[in-house]
């Protein structure tokens, strides 16, 4: 099998969140909703899990509702809240996952975009610029998952507390790679996405402080304080609770580990004078390294990294397929050439220094033949 | 199942089902550091095709089941989520059509909760009542129909009573009228051969832990000819052709496919099974006095039996018979203390909805098991009777309907 690089798009299972997830696919059996002791089992592990998930992000249990996934929240947290009568204006950054601008667009109140400089930070003053006196809600994700990037919530949501208007924050990339804190850094909500830190797919969470007017998305049922209709996905649940639980425990070690190959990556590559590393200039998550490569098509760096064992991704695996520039790096004033250049590289747990090795020895035949194609197209 | 012994004997294969482990089997393969792992919409390597692949055979082994093509499966969270896309899709996706939907009082609250939502939003919504023995009226719902009618929302089996609804004549109906036809079929694929290339549906509900796949995961059938048009509800990345986004958990869809195929295969061999035992259930306790079937008994799912005990309290009937898990009615439900709203649309008195229990067996349910829940029902039945002043009354001949109460 492939290197695999592409931890932002998804990571596989923990083999303790699996071993946890294993019962209540086996002999545990029962509807978290019956009353009966099957029922009453699946129901305590659901609370469990949502300690579990409260604990790592520094929120109350009573806050966290678990949906789908993390598109499933961020359509919550946007079509949910402005389905209020009282919410007439929102704002969100420009560089979102798409499970966020594209309900962003479905919303039945107004919109504004709030832009970002050329590293990809949203700045406490185009925040501020960005808020209008009706302003309800302003959205911005905590890291970026192209380019990794990490904005100051703290400070952001100081801003928004100002002007009394609620702060959401997609947190699904910085989730169990760093120290985040729903209390700490007072935002009045977040999205959480389990398969991002090696939780399983299938399970997400919105955390929203209780003063926020949300409303269902999802019709026919009590589940989740009424704000998350249908029966509990329980397993992925539990092993969501234990994805978080193992973050938690592990996020210093694991922090500094894929720092360390990824610091080693990227000087490797500025060493070729045609790599731009986006965002550069700004703290990034240790994990997540983006560059363009000036006079190469991403779509061939992809193949020719693929031909070489190399699993990674232009940026978001949600969007890939599309041979359009990302609208992250378009934000960023990155010019169409050079976005279009793009490669992600987003390493995990497992990852080795030799395995960076490798990729850099990868790299440097894959220019090189470029770089000597054109030398040689040069001389005829 | 180590401590099976200890367990209460399990029969609330209606709420949810153990996944078969041949399913868990399936799943396995694509969970943990061992093993095939990768999000199917990573289109830049092979971690995401071959996640991607397992799920377009998953979605065949769906639609082989029901007789649909795989382009017309869009994977969902579970039957919930089906319904809701269903019914709020496609009433809003034919706004200018018209306003007006019919449903059936007796239906699951995903979908009456979406109607109830649609009225809030300004559409009208009729709730038929269904006869007396479950079944929808072909007749009455014709007469319901109006011009502005753009959709008829109708389960194939009802989760409660188990009854089967004729969703043949009642499409054939929609089609006359050109209104979209929606089944939840959430408590009938696998257990009622369902072939969608010759059946007058247009959208079907399916859920994967009510046939021994896991829960979170369900599906929605749209047909592609003539094209059923929706929209979305979950927005961003356009996965399942734009109509359903989010990052498709593989292991579970996985695991949906292999429940489904195993249905395909297993399905009339264990509807014979589980017809004997509901048969040998029912064998054992009608002789009792006062105990009434709800629900048509032949237009009926195999699994399911739901009785009503008189003059026996549910509650108190469901404590005594802490060795059975059952349940009064949906386990959506449960948790309120309120009749059933499905027996009480069928005419049932208070009394009589609030002293049902439903029974729903499946593929690990012995005869033994059946054995001992007869015991289990009539000890607990009889002790509860003795204890009851109004079963008294009865005995002694008195109408307890013409009894006028002091008012308190």
């Amino acid at each position: 099998m492939a290197v695999y690089f592409d931890h932002n798009a998804t990571t596989p299972l923990h083999e303790k969140v699996l071993e946890a997830m294993l019962p209540y696919m086996g002999s545990v059996c029962g509807n978290p909703s019956s009353l009966h002791r099957f029922g009453r089992l699946q129901r305590q592990a659901i609370e469990q899990a949502r300690e579990q998930v409260a604990a790592l992000m520094g929120a109350q249990t009573s806050q966290v509702i678990f949906t789908s996934g993390g598109t499933e929240a961020n359509n919550l947290m946007l079509k949910g809240l402005s389905a209020d009568a009282s919410v007439q204006r929102i704002a969100v950054s420009e560089i979102e996952h798409m499970s966020l601008l594209e309900p962003a667009a479905k919303v039945a109140c107004a919109v504004d975009r709030i832009a970002v400089n050329e590293q990809g930070l949203v700045t406490q003053e185009s925040l501020k610029q960005a808020i209008q006196k009706d302003t309800a809600l302003v959205s911005v994700m905590a890291a970026n998952n192209e380019t990794g990037a990490i904005q100051d919530i703290e400070k952001l949501a100081e801003v928004a507390r100002e002007s009394g208007t609620w702060f959401h924050s997609d947190v699904s990339q910085i989730a169990g790679k760093l120290a985040f804190s729903f209390e700490q850094t007072g935002v009045h909500a977040m999205t959480l996405s389990s398969h991002k830190f090696y939780g399983p797919m299938g399970a997400g969470a919105l955390i929203v402080d209780k003063c926020l007017p949300m409303h269902s998305l999802l019709q026919g049922g009590s589940q989740e304080k009424g704000l998350r209709a249908g029966t509990e996905n329980v397993a992925a649940i539990v092993g969501f609770g234990m994805a978080a639980e193992l973050a938690a425990q592990e996020l210093l070690e694991r922090g500094d580990h894929v720092k360390v190959l990824r610091d080693a990556l990227e000087k490797e590559l500025m060493k070729f004078a045609v790599v731009k590393v986006f965002s550069q200039e700004i703290k990034r998550l240790p994990n997540t390294l983006q560059f363009g490569v000036q006079g190469f098509d991403g779509e061939t760096l992809l193949m020719e990294l693929d031909r070489r064992g190399f699993a990674v991704s232009s940026g978001s695996a949600c969007t890939s397929g599309k041979t359009e520039p990302s609208h992250v790096l378009k934000a960023m004033a990155v010019s169409n050439d050079l976005a279009t250049s793009a490669i992600r590289v987003s390493l995990g747990r497992t990852n080795t220094m030799a395995e960076v090795e490798r990729f850099i020895e990868a790299m440097q035949q894959i220019l090189g033949i470029k770089n000597s194609a054109v030398m040689m197209a040069a001389n005829l | 199942m180590n401590d099976k012994t200890n367990r209460p004997i399990y029969l609330d294969y209606s709420a949810t089902t153990p996944i078969d482990e041949r399913v868990v089997a399936e799943m396995i393969k694509y969970m943990g550091p061992e093993a095939t792992f990768g999000n199917p919409a990573s289109r830049s390597h092979s971690y995401g095709w071959t996640a991607e692949a397992a799920t377009e055979d998953a979605r065949q082994h769906v639609a082989d089941l029901v007789g649909a093509d795989p382009r017309e499966i869009v994977f969902t969270s579970g039957a919930t989520e089906s319904d809701n896309l269903a019914i709020k899709g496609s009433a809003h996706f034919n706004q200018k059509r018209g306003k007006h939907i019919i449903t059936c009082k007796t239906e699951h609250k995903a979908v009456l909760d979406s109607c109830r939502q649609l009225e809030r939003e300004g559409y009208e919504v009729t709730y038929l009542d269904p006869e007396k023995n479950g079944l929808v009226d072909l007749e009455k719902l014709k007469a319901a129909m109006r011009d502005d009618t753009t959709l008829v929302s109708i389960m194939h089996v009802n989760n409660e009573i188990g009854v089967i609804q004729d969703i043949e004549a009642i499409g054939n109906a929609c089609r006359e009228r050109k209104i979209i036809f929606h089944v939840d079929a959430a408590q009938s694929a696998g257990k009622v051969p369902i072939d969608l290339a010759n059946l007058p549906v247009d959208l079907m509900s399916f859920s994967a832990h009510k046939i021994y796949g896991p829960k979170g995961m369900g599906a929605l059938y749209v047909q592609r000819k003539p094209r059923i048009r929706l929209e979305a509800q979950m927005h961003g990345g356009g996965h399942e052709r734009g109509m359903r986004s989010g990052t498709l958990a593989t292991h579970q869809i996985v695991g949906m496919g292999e429940a489904f195929r195993i249905a395909k295969q297993e399905m009339a061999m264990e509807n014979e099974r589980l017809i004997n035992l509901r048969n040998q259930l029912w064998d054992g306790l009608k002789d009792m006095e006062e105990v009434y079937i709800n629900g048509d008994f032949e237009q009926r799912v195999a699994g399911n039996l739901n009785i009503s005990f008189n003059y026996v309290e549910g509650e108190s009937l469901l404590m005594a018979l802490k060795d059975l898990a059952i349940s009064s009615g949906s386990a959506c439900t449960s948790a309120s203390l309120e009749p059933s709203y499905v027996l009480r649309a069928l005419g049932r008195n208070d009394e009589l909805a609030h002293s049902s229990i439903r029974f729903s067996m499946g593929r690990y349910t012995t005869s033994t098991d059946i054995e001992t829940t007869i015991a289990h029902v009539r000890s607990a039945v009889e002790k509860l009777r003795d204890l009851s002043p109004l079963w008294d009354m009865f005995k002694d001949g008195i109408d307890i309907d013409s009894i006028e109460w002091a008012a308190h």
